[in-house]
């Protein structure tokens, strides 16, 4: 007890750069690993609402408005109500497989979070195969897709399988060589060696003064460019989604699932965007520093960078407050207007404590890599919202003909150019 | 460092635990009376016509295998990329004589056709 009460005042040292699984305690990984989980939860839960929410207004309707607030207790009615489903093996359905697929594809995609660096000290192991061992774990998957859609027993989920997987597997060679090229970038320092670690390549954009996306303009937006295409296809959303393309597929891999177990396949497929989102804010965006990190260094600037974590938040408080004021003055909104004043209230308490200089030195970190990855949430809803879907033929020529030799000549471009700094 | 690795193991024994027990708590609530008609494949609302694990395009397998060729390719160049300032303009040269030889292959694969999907 003495060593923990210890371990965490030296921890909250903020001159103190080391992981939780670096520094070899158990105990403080465990309780990072129960953090990320709630975070991700919560993440997810509002993803689905915004989700909703801003499709809707992009198509000029509601959404949801009746179950809480602006309907902000939705995904929680929602998930009470999977909860309470029945949840059916279809009768030709191989149960173990049928059982054990969700597992992979929620493991898949929670595992790639063990390396995912929310601050210099924020993540919960770094190892110096970080982006290797994310790219791997993330594309472990695929393997749950088709045992999902092979368990069924079923022609829909069949074809949403092979399909989902064949696009899975097309686009990853884009995304790899994509990753090549930032890989490339992080050697280009004194020492001569990069670096896979994924605190490591945010150091090295720190060390280099610019983010990865405007190293070599324009060599690095394009990798950017397309690794964010192929994320997008990875990850099975729409404009790519034709794997669950409902027109002609129901809703591909997981028509057989039913209940909890589909929600599952949900919970895999948010936290997967999640994680892709964080790598590609990992190697181009800079990570968790903030925006313009060598051209404001004033302690002037700090200062007020480190305000806008928690007036952020109350921006968000405001944004409540006056749909607080803007509620219809019934009988029956009572209950939803005080709901929504205390969630408001909730918000503003928050940004108040973001405000104090202890807690924001070292949320600051969390906050600008979370910003970065809601942005990238944000797109993706976008995208949903208004491309229109692709064609099977059209996604491979996209995968095999476009995004792979776009790939390879902008590795080998970077090279070069890489090649003729050091000459110079 | 192996003391790095060991959260990953924790994490994947915590989801392990967590996920069957979130399914056992949704077997304890929910209902469960299936009948013949409700454990039937969904085919539409008609009667499943066939055995759905019967044989399916080439295609998908032809990908496949370009998959693995290419995908072990990016692997290789991970190791160049990580030392490209130290090996220079050495480490270049060879690197695109590696790739000449994918490309070589890769041009022959598109002028076959593998890639077309019609």
């Amino acid at each position: 007890m003495h060593d923990l009460i210890q371990y965490v005042q030296s921890y909250l040292d903020p001159n103190v750069k080391v992981t939780p699984g670096a520094a070899g305690n158990m105990f403080w990984a465990f309780v990072y690993i129960m953090l990320v989980f709630l975070g991700l939860s919560v993440a997810v839960i509002a993803m689905n609402w915004l989700e909703r929410k801003i499709l809707a207004h992009m198509q000029v309707r509601l959404g949801p408005m009746r179950v809480g607030p602006h309907g902000l207790l939705q995904p929680i009615a929602d998930a009470l109500k999977l909860l309470l489903k029945e949840d059916l093996i279809p009768a030709g359905a191989d149960s173990f497989v049928f059982w054990f697929a969700p597992f992979i594809v929620v493991l898949a995609a929670f595992c790639v979070f063990v390396v995912v660096p929310f601050g210099p000290q924020h993540a919960i192991t770094d190892m110096n195969i970080g982006i290797l061992f994310m790219l791997g774990v993330s594309s472990l998957s695929v393997l749950g897709v088709v045992m999902a859609g092979w368990a069924s027993n079923s022609h829909y989920p069949l074809i949403g399988a092979l399909r989902s997987s064949a696009q899975m597997v097309s686009y990853e060679i884009a995304m790899g060589l994509a990753v090549i090229s930032a890989i490339l970038m992080t050697s280009l320092n004194a020492t001569g060696t990069g670096t896979l670690s994924m605190i490591g390549i945010v150091e090295a954009q720190k060390a280099q003064g610019e983010w990865f996306i405007f190293k070599f303009f324009p060599l690095g937006l394009i990798a950017f460019f397309i690794f964010a295409v192929a994320m997008v296809a990875e990850t099975n959303r729409a404009p790519f989604d034709l794997a669950e393309a409902e027109s002609e597929l129901t809703a591909g891999f997981h028509t057989e699932y039913s209940g909890f177990r589909w929600s599952l396949f949900f919970l895999g497929e948010y936290t997967a965007m999640i994680a892709v989102s964080s790598i590609a804010v990992t190697l181009w965006l800079g990570g968790w520093l903030r925006p313009f990190p060598n051209l404001l260094n004033s302690p002037t600037w700090d200062t007020l960078f480190s305000y806008v974590p928690g007036a952020t938040f109350l921006f968000l408080a405001a944004i409540c407050f006056y749909n607080v004021a803007r509620m219809p003055k019934h009988p029956y909104f009572r209950i939803q207007t005080m709901g929504l004043g205390a969630f408001g209230a909730a918000l503003a308490l928050i940004g108040l404590i973001l405000f104090i200089p202890v807690v924001s030195v070292r949320v600051q970190d969390i906050f600008w890599f979370t910003a970065k990855v809601a942005g990238f949430q944000y797109l993706y809803i976008w995208y949903r919202g208004t491309f229109p879907r692709y064609r099977f033929d059209q996604l491979m020529h996209l995968g095999w003909k476009v995004l792979l030799p776009l790939g390879l000549g902008v590795l080998i471009l970077t090279a070069g150019v890489g090649l003729l700094q050091i000459k110079s | 460092m192996p003391q790095n690795y060991v959260p990953i193991f924790i994490f994947i024994a915590i989801i392990l635990i967590l996920l069957p027990l979130t399914l056992l708590a949704a077997k304890l609530v929910r209902p469960e009376n299936p009948s013949k008609t409700k454990l039937m494949p969904y085919e539409c609302g008609i009667d499943p016509v066939s055995d759905s694990r019967g044989r399916y395009t080439v295609r998908y397998y032809i990908i496949a295998i370009l998959f693995v060729v290419f995908d072990v390719e990016t692997i290789f160049l991970f190791p160049w990329a990580v030392k490209f300032k130290a090996l220079g303009l050495f480490g270049f040269v060879e690197i695109l004589i590696f790739l000449a030889i994918l490309i070589a292959g890769y041009v022959w694969v598109w002028k076959k056709g593998a890639l077309e999907w019609v």
